[in-house]
């Protein structure tokens, strides 16, 4: 049997996802043995050079973490797209554009004055920003173009598969790797995952009453291990999350964050989360609405925590 | 050449209320702006926020919620379902840099005609003069002016 070809890249990511490839174990020496490893920049040196020498196709699976926020991530998506047969959006930045999705509250320049010059433990006298182009004795120097948006993988080039999570786990990996060596893959477009919402496999007891009169944050309560975290004011993403993940989290008693991304059917998370939660809500007057929900502070950044890239607006207008 | 900027409005009317207080406006003969366009839903609890941020994104500079008054609901609770979404819309919006103003929430009874008119013509004359909203272009340029 031909070793399948296999991939790994890391653009715009925390190295989680990498971390989560190697969690595998020692499965990850069955994978050595299944597949031939061309490309991982993050444990192996491989230079993009090789990658631009191989033959268009000749990759058979990349998996690709990470969301696009600059002109060297964009360029290496494309590269991938071009030379894999199968390319997988790894992990929920790569899927919805995750955590540095965030970042499309602003643009470039905010981003850059935040990090380089105003935030609290900067250091920056000469107020060093980098630069695309810099000229130098040694001759001129590149970097990378950053973007004002930052985009899912599928915003850039086509996708095969998507394998969300905030890292994806180790089941679900592996699940895909069994897949993909045995040659049983599901059809293109399919999530790896589960296509009901998480609430669906949580074990914690409902009652079904619109019960809520306060939100809390975490640090403020300890939650009852049994009772749906919603109504006990406690924002949970779940009803309008992907499920398949385990429910690890809520095991651990912390509410769902909502990093499978968008429900099945749900075509933005956050609208959809505002809608379960403003139904809890128990109170029919206005003002006292009001009130309640001034208890939930950053929407946006709650609502579109790992989605915002490919949510219904996609960036906020500035 | 100034032309006077005419907004496009978007408005979901609930089917048992709101709806039929705009179509007493017209067999009235109540003039009002003609800039907004009517969808008629089952009840106002039926507005699923993602119609709103749709509406926003395809095109609407603003969108109106005509629901039964509180009480009147044909389904029982359905208005209140709204009436909770609207103050968290309201911030999610301000957010996203769309000003509130733009999202407005009415209860408008099947006899009150005078109503729609009065909203529709203050939502007008509100959007107009916050200017077009231009989701698709403003946001857009955002994201392709750097994603050849």
């Amino acid at each position: 049997m031909n070793r399948l070809k296999l991939g790994l890249y890391w653009a715009a990511s925390c190295g989680g996802c990498e971390i989560a490839v190697l969690d595998l174990d020692e499965k990850v020496l069955d994978i050595a043995e299944a597949a031939e490893i061309v490309f991982w920049p993050v444990a192996l040196d491989f230079k993009y050079r090789d990658v631009e020498t191989m033959a268009d196709g000749s990759i058979d699976v990349c998996l690709f973490n990470g969301a696009i926020r600059n002109s060297e991530q964009e360029h290496i998506a494309r590269l991938l797209r071009a030379k894999s047969k199968v390319l997988v959006a790894f992990g929920s930045c790569a899927c919805f554009g995750g955590i540095p999705g965030l970042a499309n509250v602003a643009n470039r320049q905010q981003v850059f004055d935040r990090v380089y010059l105003s935030g609290p433990s900067t250091a920056n006298q000469d107020g060093t920003m980098p630069r695309t182009v810099s000229q130098m004795p040694e001759g001129e120097l590149i970097l990378p173009e950053f973007y004002d948006t930052v985009s899912s993988l599928n915003q850039v080039v086509p996708v095969e598969y998507y394998l969300p999570g905030c890292p994806p786990p180790t089941d679900l990996i592996w699940r895909a790797v069994e897949a993909i060596v045995s040659g049983q893959l599901p059809p293109p477009g399919s999530v790896i995952a589960s296509d009901k919402t998480l609430c669906d496999e949580c074990k914690r007891e409902r009652s079904q009453e619109k019960s809520v009169k306060e939100f809390k944050r975490l640090w403020q309560v300890v939650p009852d291990v049994t009772k749906c975290f919603l109504e006990q004011g406690l924002i949970c993403h779940g009803p309008a999350t992907r499920g398949g993940c385990g429910a690890k989290c809520i095991e651990a008693n912390i509410p769902c964050r909502g990093c499978f991304g968008p429900a099945p059917e749900a075509r933005d998370q956050g609208g959809k989360l505002l809608g379960a939660i403003a139904s809890l809500i128990d109170s029919h007057d206005p003002k006292e609405t009001a009130r309640i929900v001034d208890q939930i502070p950053d929407r946006l950044g709650t609502f579109y925590r790992f989605v915002l890239p490919t949510s219904m607006l996609r960036r906020a207008r500035l | 050449m100034s032309e006077r900027f005419e907004p496009q409005l978007i408005g979901f009317f609930c089917r048992w209320c709101s709806y039929q207080g705009a179509d007493l406006a017209g067999t009235s003969r109540i003039k009002y702006p003609p800039n907004l366009v009517p969808i008629r839903v089952m009840c106002s609890g039926r507005v699923d926020p993602t119609f709103i941020l749709k509406a926003f994104r395809e095109g609407a500079d603003g969108v109106l919620v005509a629901g039964c008054h509180p009480g009147d609901c044909h389904y029982g609770e359905g208005n209140y379902n709204m009436m909770k979404r609207y103050p968290l819309l309201a911030g999610l919006l301000s957010e996203f840099g769309i000003e509130p103003e733009r999202l407005r929430l009415e209860w408008i009874s099947a006899s009150e005609s005078e109503k729609v008119a009065a909203v529709v013509r203050e939502l007008t004359e509100t959007v107009r003069r916050l200017g077009p909203l231009n989701w698709r272009s403003t946001v857009v340029s955002l994201v392709e002016g750097r994603l050849a």
